[in-house]
């Protein structure tokens, strides 16, 4: 009955994707070849290697000169961090809510209900560009903010999924045990809803990601002198008939991580799933 | 000596809309009284929808009752997911019917017999290890079944389990809501002799709710039979099934199959069991009786001691 489960192909490219992505932005100032903001005006928008540039840009350099490369792995690291750190905080803020609106019922329940309401009728950007307006930025407040990105639908489906496994009988069966309410929660109804919630994260990762590009893109997210995947597609739109690997290499990168998400998510809940072994 | 006592039990559920004023009550059990005796089993019998799984839950605490008392070893129940209430879930625990939803399908058998050890913290970790051992033992399993998961045992099997979990914490009484209704027959005989001897070795009480009159037979030593929430009859379990009085229940008893032969004086029911919504004038069972006469259709007939530990609620039996 035990089979062993085997990895399949995109998994594995999906898997070793991610691993690159987190060990350059562990890596990141080790590796990077140039100083960020190092410019190099005689030396600009040169194309990268093997397309007529030279190793000294391997993925050559932007309107004002600075190495691409390290600007990539820079803002892999700060787009990793921000989109990982918001998923994070989105999911078990979307999920604490929903189980507590799941669990008191009656008024509590009514007033998370509006509260995910106004914040599903309100559009994400114009929440985030007023709280930016008001309270500056920094990183760690960005990742707070991004962290409000898509709370409400994971509180939805939280509570959706708490209110389907009362129903069903092993949460009741648990409580007629004697368990503490906590530990029906956390230990019965959060495993069987982790794979639901798994899949809700791996969706809510890459459009955080796009989020903080837009924001960035305003010139409202990351702040020069750091920079973000989001920053580097802002300022590469300008050039892309030019020089359209400023805006390609970081797009790329996006693309390939958002995909490599859901691949590796998907793996996850099929694995945590007993019943599919 | 009385381990469960149901004094004139009642619970209504509240349907309708309540803003336009239109709320009105659905009686699931009504006046319901009932005891089980420690080492002994009160079998609980009726149509679908007359109330017995809730007397079980209300038994058990896990409903209020709006009216009547809940005695459990001569104390009154502690209101639902208090502390007190939690702690008292140790002494009384319920067997399913759907094994399968209620056990955590993320969790391993072993695990899952563990956990009423580990929430009323009894033993330590290697005495918990011995104890499930022990228990997957007594309800006829093996030590293997340990590390499955639910979904990959039968159905007997998943049975056996929730047995094993409800014995665990060692309780002194057990509520079985329908335990062996999803059961092929050749199971059910197995489960149901499980439970006897489980029940002699332990000295368990035991409320056994059950549609099949067989069953119920075999287990019990009283019984109740229930109509629309109200118990209608009541007695020693021989009494009742060999010489039932209310008209309800030999119509029940007519309809359980005897070897050899087949029915004997089969009595068919006509009609449905009426909603507990419209609760018929006077007997709630006169429509469908072929007995019933005027004063049936007017007033509600009493439950009425007749006999040692026999109770009838029908005027014709009381007054013929």
């Amino acid at each position: 009955m035990q089979k062993k489960s085997r990895i399949d192909l995109p998994t594995l490219f999906a898997s070793l994707w991610l691993c690159l992505m987190l060990l350059i932005a562990a890596a990141a100032p080790l590796i990077a070849p140039h100083d960020i903001t190092a410019m190099d005006l005689r030396d600009r928008l040169s194309p990268p290697f093997g397309f007529g540039g030279t190793t000294v840009h391997l993925f050559g350099s932007d309107d004002l000169g600075r190495d691409v490369a390290s600007r990539l792995y820079y803002s892999i690291r700060t787009s990793l961090l921000i989109a990982f750190g918001a998923t994070v905080i989105s999911v078990v803020v979307g999920t604490a809510i929903g189980f507590l609106a799941a669990y008191f019922r009656g008024l509590v329940e009514h007033f998370l209900l509006l509260l995910i309401d106004v914040q599903a009728s309100l559009p994400f950007l114009i929440v985030a560009l007023a709280m930016l307006a008001f309270f500056g930025n920094s990183l760690p407040l960005f990742v707070g903010l991004m962290g409000l990105y898509g709370w409400e639908r994971n509180a939805r489906l939280a509570r959706g999924l708490a209110l389907a496994a009362g129903a069903q009988g092993y949460a009741g069966a648990t409580r007629q045990l004697g368990a503490h309410p906590l530990r029906i929660y956390l230990r019965h109804i959060l495993p069987n809803s982790a794979a639901t919630l798994l899949v809700a994260a791996t969706v809510t990762f890459p459009e955080i990601i796009l989020v903080e590009s837009g924001l960035s893109f305003l010139g409202l997210g990351v702040q020069p002198p750091m920079t973000s995947l989001g920053v580097m597609v802002g300022t590469g739109r300008e050039y892309i008939t030019r020089a359209p690997w400023m805006l390609l290499s970081p797009s790329i990168v996006i693309v390939l991580t958002a995909v490599a998400v859901s691949v590796v998510g998907d793996f996850l809940r099929d694995k945590l799933d007993p019943t599919l072994k | 000596m009385t381990l469960l006592q149901l004094e004139k039990v009642s619970r209504r559920y509240p349907i309708g809309n309540p803003v336009f004023g239109l709320r009105s009550f659905l009686t699931a059990v009504d006046q319901v009284s009932l005891e089980v005796r420690k080492g002994e089993t009160t079998g609980v019998v009726g149509e679908s929808g007359c109330g017995k799984s809730t007397t079980g839950r209300l038994a058990l605490g896990l409903e209020q009752a709006d009216s009547g008392h809940v005695l459990f070893e001569d104390k009154q129940l502690a209101a639902a997911d208090t502390r007190e209430w939690r702690a008292k879930r140790q002494r009384m625990q319920l067997v399913y019917q759907d094994t399968l939803a209620a056990l955590d399908r993320r969790m391993t058998i072993g695990d899952l017999i563990a956990e009423p050890l580990v929430i009323h913290d009894i033993g330590d970790r290697a005495s918990r290890q011995q104890r499930v051992l022990d228990l997957l033992y007594a309800v006829g399993l093996s030590e293997h079944h340990r590390a499955l998961y639910p979904h990959q045992l039968s159905g007997g099997q998943r049975q056996r389990v929730v047995l094993a979990r409800a014995l665990a914490p060692s309780p002194s009484l057990l509520v079985c809501d329908e335990p062996v209704s999803a059961l092929d027959v050749s199971v059910q005989a197995q489960i149901v002799n499980l439970l006897v001897d489980l029940q002699q070795e332990l000295g368990l009480g035991i409320l056994f709710i059950s549609h099949d009159l067989r069953v119920v037979r075999h287990v019990s030593d009283r019984i109740v039979v229930m109509y629309l929430g109200q118990v209608v009859e009541h007695g020693r379990a021989d009494t009742v099934i060999d010489q039932p009085m209310h008209p309800y229940t030999q119509a029940l008893v007519s309809a359980m199959p005897k070897l050899p032969g087949g029915f004997d004086h089969y009595l068919p029911l006509p009609g449905e069991p009426p909603s507990p919504t419209e609760r018929p004038s006077g007997c709630p069972f006169h429509p469908r009786c072929h007995l019933a006469k005027d004063i049936c259709r007017q007033t509600q007939p009493e439950l009425l001691p007749l006999g040692p530990e026999r109770r009838v609620s029908c005027h014709l039996v009381s007054n013929p």
